[in-house]
């Protein structure tokens, strides 16, 4: 357990509810300092209401959140002076010219003239867009606006940046961008907080991750423990004699509990789910049985497999609770 | 898909080995420290001030309807009203002049609403509201830039006063002295809309309820018509009126005959309008979605 001045974000009981949608239901957050951190969850899960209340554009019903130590709600200002928020979607004045929008910003963010026009200068620099900087932003396309929405955020090096979605509707370069540009503020220490549909840009940038469905916190730990946790990679096992095929399907299901599938090769099998110890016993057990085993393999989940098996989880606790 | 690199032209740079991501220096997105001070009231509002004129630069048609209203109202009411009423639209004008300035300013005052409205829906204010700034900024700035729509609007009515034959009895100070007094009171009264435009949902809702609000009050005054001419209870309501009160110091300054009392009643008036809308409108702000 970290101690609590170690961490970035720090929220409990965070509670928001737009009319009759429930969007936050009590969820806890504990982001440590310095580190990458992925916030996954199918649409509607409550990831944006999270980062608009940590980023100050939303007040929570219930619950407190404290951002680099100070509380969201009481003490606003000491927030805002070192967060920086890319939302979902860019928040560019459409009328302006690149170079006209990062110069409001740099001054709005305490540069004085020149020094507003260097760093707005450096950032379209840095993210390519120098070509199309005096074209009002309107004129772009989808993804450009996403890379001069970053570029915004960043004028000066937030402590704590949140990001939600960072690469949606990026080209492959454009990610890769948008990636390196994460690691390098968070070798200089910046916190990330990040949300995303893809779970390879979480897998790959960020050291824990949060998984929210319903407005809570459904698992939480680093990528590894996740996939651990919930064992939701596959068996796979070639039988030495296809005859037995049967057999071990009956044998396989009654000692995992687990729906046993036959493969469209004769004699092979697959089960979805099961842990690496059972998996191994189960293996051990067909052996002792006289059901030889030619061959096997326990593919490790991927994160997708992790998100579906996790949400689809909590979609079937919540049928019981109906039913 | 080929993988063996395609020779580069001669002198041309190798584009395969050279992605779009590899041009770009991630380090160079560092801001150097130390972080600069967030900026003072004025520097902020200032900042928003500079980016509503840049906003008129890069839409100049949000100004027609500050060019448009003023000519059509000055050109209509004189030849309309003024060969009914007065018997010669010359006679009206001097009568009549004072009152279409205050009712093109004010209804200039509604676009505060409209663009604030439709300014707060596209999510730049996301990023405001995540500054620290001084948070009435970014509403004070975009005032500043309404001001400069109101003196256009003001020049436009007093320029084309002139022409058609209008004379100040006040000469050039109490036009100037006019027109700065009905600046100095739409802005105040812009309130009301910055108030409008953070409550009420979309703009063509803001724009009927200015239209319900404005008429009545610029026309149930004494701009257009002398009120001895109205039933009782309409003359009672022209006289609470602070339009009224507005229309005859403009009208007073313009002929040389204003009181300091009269301009103070301008200046309470403005100021009674600023101290309990600007508060609202700052309430609103924060509540903002
Ligand atoms: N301003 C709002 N008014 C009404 N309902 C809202 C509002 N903002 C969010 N909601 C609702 O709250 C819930 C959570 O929304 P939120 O935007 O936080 O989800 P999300 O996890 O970011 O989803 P996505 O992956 O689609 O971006 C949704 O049911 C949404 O409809
Ligand atoms: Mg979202």
């Amino acid at each position: 357990m970290e101690a609590i001045s170690d961490l970035a974000v720090h929220a409990t009981g965070l509670t928001k509810r737009f009319g009759s949608t429930l969007a936050l239901d009590g969820l806890d957050l504990a982001v440590p300092a310095g580190t990458v951190y992925g916030f996954l969850g199918p649409n509607g899960a409550g990831k944006t209401t999270t980062l608009r209340i940590l980023a100050t554009l939303l007040r929570p019903d219930a619950g407190t959140a404290r951002v680099l130590g100070h509380d969201v709600v009481r003490e606003p200002e000491a927030v805002r002076a070192r967060i920086s928020l890319t939302g979902q979607f860019a928040c560019l004045d459409e009328d302006l010219t690149a170079r006209e929008n990062l110069r409001i910003l740099a001054r709005l963010v305490g540069n004085r003239g020149r020094a507003a026009h260097a760093r707005a200068q450096e950032l379209l620099d840095a993210f390519n867009l120098a070509d199309v900087t005096d074209r009002p932003v309107k004129t772009w396309s989808g993804g450009m606006r996403r890379r001069l929405d970053l570029a915004a955020s960043l004028i000066t090096t937030p402590d704590l940046l949140f990001l939600d979605e960072p690469s949606t509707g990026l080209d492959p370069a454009s990610r890769l961008q948008v990636w390196d540009t994460v690691q390098a503020l968070a070798d200089a220490g910046t916190t990330v907080l990040l949300t995303t549909q893809y779970l390879d840009e979480a897998d790959r940038l960020a050291s824990r991750i949060a998984v929210i469905d319903h407005g809570r916190v459904i698992a939480e730990g680093t990528p590894g423990e996740l996939k651990a946790e919930t064992g939701a990679g596959h068996l796979h096992i070639q039988l030495a004699s296809p005859g037995q095929g049967e057999q071990a399907q009956a044998a396989l299901a009654h000692l995992l509990d687990l729906p046993v599938h036959p493969d469209t090769e004769p004699g092979s099998l697959s089960v979805a789910g099961p842990a690496a110890d059972q998996a191994a016993l189960a293996v051990a057990h067909l052996e002792c049985n006289g059901i030889p085993v030619a061959a096997f393999a326990l593919a490790r989940p991927s994160l997708d497999e992790v998100f579906l098996a996790l949400t689809a989880r909590i979609q079937d606790s919540s049928k019981e609770h109906a039913a | 898909m080929t993988t063996a690199p395609i020779p580069s032209p001669a002198g041309g740079p190798d584009i395969t080995t050279q992605p779009a991501a590899a041009l770009h220096d991630p380090g160079s997105v560092l801001a150097r420290k130390p972080r600069p001070a967030p900026p003072g009231r004025v520097s902020a509002s200032l900042t928003f001030a500079w980016r509503a004129l840049l906003k008129i630069r890069r839409i100049p048609e949000q100004m027609s309807d500050v060019i448009a209203v003023p000519i059509v109202f000055t050109l209509l009411f004189t030849y309309l009203f003024g060969g009914a009423l007065a018997g010669s639209p010359h006679g009206y004008l001097q009568f009549l002049l004072p009152g279409t300035l205050v009712m093109a300013v004010l209804l200039a005052t509604m676009y505060t609403g409209v663009n604030l409205n439709a300014d707060l829906g596209k999510g730049v204010y996301d990023r405001f509201r995540t500054l620290r700034i001084w948070q009435p900024a970014p509403i004070v700035g975009a005032l500043v830039g309404d001001a400069l729509r109101y003196l256009l609007a003001s020049a436009l009515v007093g320029g084309l006063g002139l022409l058609l034959g209008y004379r100040p009895g006040g000469g050039a100070p109490g036009m100037l002295l006019a027109i700065a007094l009905v600046v100095v009171f739409a802005l105040a009264f812009s309130w009301v809309f910055t108030l409008l435009g953070l409550v009420v949902r979309s703009s063509n809702a803001i724009m009927s309820l200015a239209v319900v609000v404005l008429f009545p009050l610029t026309l149930a005054s004494n701009a257009f018509v002398d009120p001895h001419t109205m039933p009782g209870w309409l003359r009672a309501f022209v006289r609470v009126n602070p339009v009224t009160g507005l229309v005859t110091t403009t009208r007073a300054a313009m002929d040389g005959t204003v009181t300091p009392g009269q301009v103070g009643i301008v200046l309470a008036a403005s100021a009674a309008l600023t101290a309990i809308f600007a508060p609202l409108t700052m309430r609103a702000y924060r509540n903002h979605r």
